[in-house]
């Protein structure tokens, strides 16, 4: 018997509910006392196709999927075929009979069959058929030993909203394919799940309540947390749900969202409410970024404060619309003509994706430059199982140098924008106020905002300019280090790889095999002599990287000289899993 | 007491003499002026030309945008703070061709922006290309053998897209266009104040003498309503023997965007703070994903 290690997989096509289901499953094991890792793999289609929700559990935080499963819920034969082979032996299928799935495949790779008639329960019970998803999830439960009463909590909140009959029949559609799979197949099914915890109404104490989000939520919870103001985005996958995110509680939480003709309006209407004073973000994906190039430069050039969140995908042009990839890490930090200061996050957990958002509206404002955040697809969807304070929503917000009202009140010369310093950032006025008339220009300008072609102002600016890069270089974060020194690996990696490496860190450790993990989050200005330490006395580094070139081994190359030993990379679209890494590694080590 | 020297500025424009753009800068600051706007609470927005160095020889809050999006970054800016006027200039390549999606969209939204196309039909600081309102036929380095393109008439399109506020000016008439610039800063929503001016070193074709005997004011003729939509887009569309300048179509009817957004009510957002709600409330938040 093996207890509360396992992975259920939901697959169907588009529109046949398989992400609603799986988020309800995965709600219900949470609820339970257990940890989660979800995830979602769906092409660019509203009906049709092949999609499939994962969700891998066990009684400790986990931080990456992994590529066996033990229980499928097949919603077409195309879902069966597709994923037989991932099945462990002594892993089943629960699918409806009229699916037709021949047993003898599913036999022949050791795999039992479960056959559930799903729309019978779900007509018989519910009186509709589309309630067979929610038969789905009661047999997911009645065969792997999950309390039938977290499956019910889950259907109470989600149906709740559409009236009493409908949540009724629902929870009688979960019993009865509860009872028909527990009753048929549970003693015969190895994995089993027992909840740290069973829910009151049985008599058992209540779960510590964890949240399941992912890292386009978190990252929106921590812009919304930082004071952001003002959003404006044009719809990209897999971007834009932090738009929609912001969108839907702007009301309430004072913001403007602006869905904006384009991209590039996008970035440019972020400009404008920066330069007056409010905090401000656009979120996209790779493509969108690639039309807001220009004006990422405006910013840099008037010293406007901007957030711009990056969720990656693959490229180039439309690439693979909704998988992943982390391929625009070079791009990002040398996007736009000409050269000027810019910070660059790149976040590989859901808390750090938190961090992320609220950490770049502080240097935005403290460098009055673009922060840029570089998210990824896998980051964005896969959910996690979080303590409830594992996001602190207190978080710290600094405007850096900016001039009050007062400040302007005692002003005695004129008003300066782009004066001189040492640290290259120019104290801040905010346009209102009658003491600091002035304008900004993306021409070259004199510090008091006027343009100007002279040779020795051009100088004098850049200088100022690229001064702030260096005083925000010395701010920036060393790697986070996962392990010991003595390692016999040193793994190198950022961004949501992080996840699958720990995983395989683990794996490695059981082996015997020590290994640790350096993950570069502030990534630009590139805190080169913390790298440096990090890298350090490192016995063999490895490149861990969702891209063809490695493009982290070419940037930590190129600034600290420090060249890896091998590179583990993937670039089909679909996430590292621990198993990926593992066998890869055999070829480099 | 606002004062034009107000907007009086040390910087000397780079204009060539005889541009067009003296005039609409001109007017333009008579028409804050008697607005009784100060410099301070004016947000002048431009993009990339000769046009759009307006902001550089003004006393006044400015930015110089990019090639296309002064309209984009007026809008983040009026969506900010719209305590403050804002106020666009920008050529007729700017507006209506680099920025044309902009154009739509900010007509189509009725944002609270003054809009001052400088339109002389033709691309100047780039030293004579054609442009979205050139006629068919005009010859530049870039259409040799004649532009192929009809011209466009920006006040038949943004009328089209919804416009409250469609207005035609001249740079040789300064009266008409202070009054017109003053009647479009009072109105409620996105006003477009199309100015013809010439380019005296890239449009020798449409020159003051070209210019002065055609334009007629509408409200001069007998009859005209500029309340009347179908009427306005037959006179936007009006070029040739006779130009129809001032106000072909307006209505108050129409609330500007910023009215309707609902974080808006509680006054300019820069003035709101970064945080609204109690850290209790902020916690709720989590409980959507328990």
């Amino acid at each position: 018997m093996n207890i509360n290690d396992m992975t259920f997989k939901f697959a169907g096509e588009a529109g046949q509910g398989v992400e609603s289901t799986g988020q309800g499953f995965t709600k219900a094991l949470v609820r339970a006392g257990l940890h989660i890792f979800g995830l979602q793999d769906y092409h660019s289609r509203i009906r049709g196709g092949h999609n499939f929700y994962q969700i891998r559990v066990a009684d400790h935080d986990i931080y990456s999927h992994d590529q066996r499963v033990h229980v499928l819920l097949p919603l077409t034969q195309v879902a069966v075929h597709e994923h037989l082979c991932e099945i462990v032996p002594g892993g089943g299928v629960i699918y409806d009979p009229a699916l037709s799935i021949d047993e003898s495949t599913l036999t022949a790779q050791s795999v039992q069959a479960f056959p559930v008639p799903l729309e019978q329960i779900a007509v018989d019970e519910g009186g509709n058929k589309l309630m067979a998803n929610t038969a789905a999830t009661g047999a997911a439960a009645g065969l792997t030993g999950l309390d039938l009463e977290s499956v019910s909590g889950v259907i109470r909140d989600n149906f709740g909203k559409k009236g009493g009959p409908i949540v009724d029949s629902n929870l009688k559609v979960a019993t009865a394919a509860y009872e028909f799979t527990r009753n048929k197949y549970a003693s015969s099914f190895p994995f089993q799940l027992q909840g740290r915890y069973s829910v009151p109404p049985l008599g058992g104490k209540q779960a510590p309540p964890r949240m399941v989000i992912s890292g386009n939520d978190a990252l929106a919870m921590g812009a919304l947390m930082a004071g952001v103001k003002f959003v404006a985005g044009y719809p990209m996958t897999p971007g834009s749900p932090i738009l929609e995110w912001l969108s839907v509680r702007s009301k309430e939480y004072g913001i403007v969202t602006k869905h904006a003709e384009d991209e590039i309006a996008a970035i440019n209407m972020i400009i404008g409410a920066g330069q007056m004073g409010v905090r401000a973000l656009t979120t996209t994906s790779g493509g969108g970024f690639s039309l807001m190039v220009e004006a990422l430069g405006l910013a840099g050039m008037t010293e406007v404060p901007i957030v711009v969140v990056n969720v990656q995908r693959p490229g180039p042009a439309t690439g693979h619309a909704t998988r992943h990839e982390q391929a625009d890490l070079l791009f990002m930090i040398y996007a736009a003509q000409g050269e000027f200061p810019r910070v660059i996050l790149a976040p590989g957990s859901i808390e750090q994706c938190f961090e992320a958002a609220y950490r770049a509206f502080n240097l935005a404002e403290k460098y009055q430059c673009p922060a840029l955040i570089l998210s990824d697809a896998f980051l964005a969807h896969s959910p996690r199982a979080l303590e409830m304070d594992a996001l602190d929503l207190n978080v710290p917000i600094e405007r850096g140098a900016l001039l009050s009202d007062e400040d302007l009140d005692r002003l005695s010369g004129p008003y300066l924008r782009h004066a001189v310093t040492e640290s290259g950032i120019s104290p801040r006025a905010l346009p209102g106020h009658p003491k600091a008339v002035y304008p900004i220009s993306s021409d070259e300008h004199e510090p008091d905002g006027h343009i100007c072609e002279d040779a020795a102002t051009r100088i004098e600016q850049m200088d100022k300019r690229m001064r702030k890069l260096e005083t925000a270089r010395a701010e920036m974060r060393a790697p986070l280090v996962y392990g010991s020194p003595e390692a016999e690996l040193t793994f190198l990696t950022w961004g949501s790889t992080l996840g699958p490496l720990r995983s395989a860190v683990d794996v490695l450790s059981e082996q015997g095999t020590a290994a640790r993990i350096v993950q570069i989050m502030d990534i630009w200005p590139l805190p080169v002599d913390k790298v440096t330490a990090a890298l350090q006395g490192a016995k063999k580094l490895i490149a861990v990287e969702q891209n063809y070139s490695g493009q982290l081994a070419t940037l930590v190359r190129a600034y600290t000289g420090i060249k890896v030993d091998a590179l583990i990379r993937r670039y089909d679209g679909r996430p590292m899993s621990p198993e990926y890494i593992l066998n890869q590694l055999k070829g480099v080590r | 007491m606002v004062e034009l020297k107000d907007y009086a500025s040390p910087v000397r424009p780079t204009w060539c003499p005889g541009c067009g753009n003296f005039g609409i800068w001109n007017a333009l600051k008579k028409a804050l002026a008697e607005s009784g706007l100060a410099p301070h609470q004016v947000m002048l927005v431009s993009g990339i030309g000769c046009g759009s160095k307006l902001p550089d020889y003004t006393t006044a809050n400015g930015f110089l945008t990019l090639h296309g999006r002064t309209l984009a970054v007026a809008t983040g800016v009026r969506l900010a703070n719209h305590g403050l006027k804002v106020i666009c200039t920008h050529g007729d390549g700017d507006g209506y061709g680099e920025g044309g999606n902009h154009f739509v969209s900010a007509v189509r939204r009725n944002i609270g922006i003054v809009d001052i196309v400088q339109n002389n039909r033709v691309y100047g600081l780039t030293k004579g290309q054609y442009s979205p309102t050139s006629p068919q036929g005009f010859v530049t380095r870039t259409s040799p053998e004649g532009a192929i393109e009809q011209m466009l008439h920006p006040l038949a399109v943004a009328l089209a897209a919804g416009g409250t506020f469609l207005s035609r000016g001249w740079s040789g008439d300064i009266e008409h266009l202070v009054w017109l610039m003053k009647e479009a800063l009072q109105h409620r929503g996105y006003a477009l104040v199309n100015v013809l001016q010439p380019c005296v070193s890239f449009n020798r074709m449409y020159s003051y003498d070209w210019l002065r005997p055609r334009v007629y004011k509408v409200q001069d003729e007998p009859g005209y309503d500029p309340s009347d939509r179908a009427a306005a887009f037959v006179k936007a569309q009006e070029w040739g023997e006779r130009i129809p300048i001032g106000i072909l179509y307006r209505t108050e009817d129409v609330p500007a965007y910023e009215e309707k957004v609902p974080a808006l009510e509680a006054g300019p957002l820069v003035k709101q703070p970064l945080r609204t709600k109690t850290a209790q409330e902020y916690e709720l938040l989590k409980q959507e994903y328990v």
